[in-house]
Order: C-alpha cells, then structure tokens, then sequence
C-alpha cells in the first residue's frame, strides 16, 4: 500500500471516529430531552399548577406551593443582583475601564460564574440561616442573586464596552456629565444586550437546586411568607425523586419539565435578541 | 482613547460642583456594585475558615485530608473518602467527555455541512443551559436501571475475568455507582466542553488550513497538525474550566451515587464527593464539630475549585491575547 493511500484512510477513520463521537454525544443529550419531555407530559395536569401536595403518598394534589415559592425567590433575587450587577459592570466598562483592578474584578467574577453554586448556599447558611435560627425564602434569594452578579456584570461590561465611543464624545460634546452619558446614551445603545445578559442570569439561577438546599430549605405547605422557609421547584424535584412514592416521582419529572421549558424559552429568546440585534 | 478620556476628565472638571455631585453619587454606587464581588470572595473565604476553624483545630490539615474515617457517631471525620470520591467521579467524567466534545468540536467546525452547522451549534448551547438537576433525576429514573440492567453486567462479564481488571468490576451492579455518577457528569460537561473547544477551533485563521490543504494534507491532517495544534490553549483552558465545573457540581450526582463513605475500589460501589456529602448531611449535622467538619469539606472544594479555575482562566486569557494579535 502507498503513502498516500495509507494517509487518506488513515483520514477517514479518524473523521469517521469524531462524527461517531458526535453521534454518540447529541444521542444522550436527544434522549434526556425527550424522556423529559414525555415522562413530563404525562404528568403536567391542571391540578399540578393549582393544587397544594397531598399527605405523603397518597394519590393527587399537586406542587402549587413549589411554582409560588420557586417564582418567589427568583423574582427576588433577580431584583436583587440584577441593579448591582449592571452598575457593577457598568463601573467595569466606564470609569474603570482600561484599569488593571478592573481587569481584576472582571477575571474574578468569571471564576466566581462557576464556583461551585453548593459553596455559596454553605456561605449563605453561615451568614443569614444560623444567626437567625430558621432557614427563610430570602436566604434562598440571597444566595441565589449571588450567583447572578458575576453574570450580569460581565455581560452587562462587555455590552457597554460594544457602544462606540464616538457616541459618547458627541454626548460630551454638548456638555452632559458622564453619568448622564452613561445612563442616556451608553444604556440606550446597550440596552438589548444587557437584557439579554439579565435573561440568561435568571435563567441559570432558575435550576439551581444546591444552594437553595440550606437556604429557603423546603416547605410541604403553601406559603408566600419570605421570611421562613419556603418550598421551590428544584428541591421539590430532589425531594420526590429521591422518594419511595409513583405519584412523588411522576410530579418530580412534571416540575422538572416545566424548569427546562422555561429555562430553555429564557436561553432562546436571549439568543434571538443577541443575533436579531448584533448580526447587522 | 486616553485622548478622549481626558477630555472627558476636563469637561468633567469644567462643570459646576453643583452639577457634579450625581456625577459622585452615581460613581460611588457603580464602584461600589463592582467591589461586592470581590466582597463575596473574600467573605466566603472568611466565613469558611471561621466556620471550620473547630475542625482545623481538631483534626489539623493533613490528617483530616488523608483519614478515611467518616463517622458522626463518635465525632471523627476526615476528607479522604470524598476528596477520593470527587477525583474519582470527576477524572472518568473528563475521560469520558473530553473524547467526546472534541469528536463534536472537530465535527461541527470541519466535517458538518454548512446547514447542518447551525442548528448543531445552537442545540449544544441550548443543552448547556440545561440544569444540573434534571441531568441527575434523568440518571436516577433511566440511565441507572439501564446501567445495572445491561451495561454493568456486560462490563462484568467480559472485563470482569481479567486479572487486574477484574477488581474495577466487583461487586453487584445495582445502578448506583461511582460509573453511572461519573457518566451523568461526562454527559453534562460534554456540551460545555464541545462549545468551548469549537469557539477556539473556529478561530483558526481559513488561510492557515487552506495553506495546508494546498500542499496536500488530508482533512485529518489538517485538524491534527493546524487546527488542534492553534487552538490548545483555548482547548487547555476549556478542559480545566470543565474540571473546575464538575468538581463543584452536585445535583447531577447526588442521586445515584449513594453517600458512601469509603474508598471504593470497585466501579460498581457507591461512594461519596465533597459536593454529595454536604448536600446529604448539612442540615442533618446535629453537633458543631459534624458542621465545623462538613464546613472545613466546603473550604477544600471552594479552595480546589478554585485555583483550577483561576488556571483555566489564565489559558483562556492567554489563548485570547494570541489570537487577538
């Protein structure tokens, strides 16, 4: 056998392995897709969205007080990293740009995107859980708005740093202070990408189940209180997963359907935003 | 730009100090926004050491990290079993999705056909998104039965028989198992890694692999001595950021891999990571040497985590610098 002969098939066997690899990778992730997606079907009744839980193991009831709870706590952590975030990353694109302690907040905080989110839970317990000797849907909020900041700051660093800086010059130009320039101009310029930033923060944070763990803890009955604990989705799923009982596991794939719905419609509509409006 | 800058300093300065005191105000708040994060840092170092400063005392450094003694009954604990159990999982997770991303990255950038690009890219991005705890209920209603069903006993019966092997493959396959925890984990690193390493092959300059391709090289040629060679740093700093991922992660594993607290030798024996135990035993800890332990378990994650972190960050700012050039 020639060379080249040698070569050409030792290309295709190689390709022939990344494709199967290819395969092989999209199959599992196809298949977890669509075992949700049927086994949630099945389970996602209109007594699942309007119906507190039943007593352990009996037939019926619903996760009403999870959907609250889980809205809840989302709701205010987004409303709590969400300002700080974009203030921080605004501080990071504007005032401090260029600056190396800058350059180090911003390399910090992309650690801090993958820390382990269990971590912080752990960090939140220490912090607000014990001193006040009961877990509560804020602590929950807290931990959780802790791991959207890193995210939003970025994005919302990077966004602004894609604003031309001959906006702003014509915006001093005629005499306007910076803050104004940052909050009339640079935002206005920047403002779909920031959104789109806030849109996949909140979407990470929605499945996060480790730090609500020790946080707002779990409650089996409805509740609006923030103040104690409260129950969410994702522990919810943890919990009735790990449980002995059918119908326990057959809401847990429902909630866990509708967390990757939502989630999946957040990254979505994110992506569309970012092409529809930077691909031009 | 440090032209403009100054003049925005000027103009900044030629305003009254009547108009510059939201200027001030709105300064201070954003500056103030970015420093929480580096607050949050150093907060959760300082809570972490404070909280499991009773255990460091107790047990020391080294002998808490090299006892496999876990027992809250008689209150001694050491970090062995799930610092093992954390390297285990998340070293055949990696063996498992590093392959695998690449096949996909190579695929995606140098074999797919254009129409198929997309879509492929955006489905791994989409699964990336996915979180962490339907990967892991998934392995515990699905992939576990199919594991102890067919998969491990067909493992058993061929590698099972030979010497050496054999002791990988003890033990009754019930599902719940270091190899199932590390599979769910390679499964859900596996998107992650596969967008990154496409972004750092995509990077490579078209008149470099066409150079290539015109002096004869074969498509695999290309991808083996252009494309992976320009991209590894990207690839290096995409593989650790995975790491550091799957050290940390916990709901993906914390169904099926049982809570074990020991050194299991075999594939087929539960066992327990550092993310596992505290998830399972932190509001259970009923004594303040058990949470000072369970907080001195989150120190070492935080800390490990951590610098593999800090080191994929520094190959991605590295990978950056060079291809900016």
């Amino acid at each position: 056998m020639n060379i080249e002969k040698k070569r050409k098939i030792e290309s295709v066997i190689a390709l022939t392995l990344s494709g199967f690899a290819a395969t092989i990778g999209l199959f599992w992730l196809v298949y977890i897709l669509s075992d949700v997606l049927i086994h949630g079907l099945g389970a996602l009744h209109i007594s699942l969205f309007f119906n507190d839980p039943a007593p352990a193991g009996a037939e019926g009831g619903g996760l009403r007080n999870a959907f609250v709870g889980q809205l809840m706590i989302t709701f205010a952590a987004t409303l709590m990293g969400v300002p700080v975030g974009i203030l921080g990353g605004t501080f990071l694109a504007e005032y401090a740009r260029g600056k190396k302690f800058a350059r180090i907040i911003s390399i910090i905080s992309d650690i801090m995107v993958s820390v382990p989110s269990i971590v912080i839970g752990a960090f939140i317990y220490a912090m607000l859980v014990r001193p006040l000797h009961h877990f509560s849907g804020w602590a929950g909020a807290f931990a959780l708005s802790i791991i959207m900041i890193p995210v939003v700051l970025r994005t919302t660093e990077d966004m602004l740093s894609l604003v031309p800086w001959t906006l702003r010059e014509a915006a001093f130009a005629l005499g306007a202070p910076y803050y104004k320039v940052i909050i009339q101009v640079v935002y206005r310029g920047a403002a779909t990408g920031i959104l789109t930033g806030v849109l996949l923060s909140i979407a990470r944070v929605a499945g996060e189940t480790a730090p609500l763990l020790f946080t707002s803890f779990n409650n089996n009955f409805f509740s609006t209180d923030m103040n104690r604990p409260i129950a969410s989705l994702t522990v919810t799923i943890f919990q009735y997963a790990m449980g002995p009982y059918k119908s326990w596991h057959e809401q847990a794939w429902g909630a866990a359907l509708v967390v990757t719905l939502f989630i999946l419609v957040l990254t979505i509509a994110g992506r569309l935003i970012l092409k529809w409006r930077y691909r031009r | 730009m440090s032209i403009l800058r100054t003049c925005g300093k000027v103009c900044s300065l030629a305003i009254s100090p009547k108009r510059k005191f939201p200027e001030l105000i709105f300064l201070s708040l954003t500056a103030i926004a970015s420093f929480s994060v580096i607050f949050f840092i150093i907060g959760i170092i300082i809570v972490l050491f404070k909280e499991s400063s009773l255990a460091i005392g107790k047990f020391g450094i080294v002998d808490f990290l090299t006892s496999t003694v876990w027992n809250p009954v008689t209150g001694v604990f050491g970090a062995a079993t799930t610092i093992y159990g954390t390297f285990v999982t998340t070293a055949l997770a990696l063996l498992f999705a590093i392959p695998t991303a690449l096949g996909i990255a190579i695929f995606v950038t140098e074999i797919a056909p254009n129409f198929l690009k997309g879509p492929i890219g955006i489905a791994i991005e989409l699964l990336a998104a996915i979180p962490s705890i339907i990967y892991g209920m998934w392995g515990l209603f699905t992939l576990a039965p199919i594991m102890s069903r067919y998969i491990e006993p067909a493992l058993q019966n061929t590698f099972g028989k030979l010497p050496f092997l054999s002791v990988l493959f003890k033990g009754t396959p019930m599902g719940v198992d270091l190899l199932t925890a590390s599979v769910i984990l390679a499964i859900m690193i596996i998107p992650f890694t596969a967008s990154i390493a496409r972004d750092s092959f995509n990077l490579t300059p078209s008149v470099v692999k066409e150079s290539a391709y015109a002096i004869g090289a074969t498509q695999w040629e290309v991808v083996k001595n252009v494309v992976l060679p320009y991209s590894k740093l990207g690839v290096f700093g995409g593989v650790a950021l995975s790491l550091g991922r799957a050290l940390g992660e916990t709901m993906a594993v914390a169904f099926v891999l049982g809570n074990n607290h020991k050194i299991a030798t075999s594939l087929f024996d539960a066992a327990s990571t550092i993310t596992v135990t505290l998830a399972n035993e932190f509001t259970e800890a009923d004594s303040d040497l058990y949470l000072s332990s369970l907080y001195y378990l989150a120190l070492v994650l935080f800390v490990m985590s951590f610098v593999i972190l800090a080191i994929s960050k520094f190959f991605l700012l590295k990978a950056e610098r060079k291809y900016s050039r």
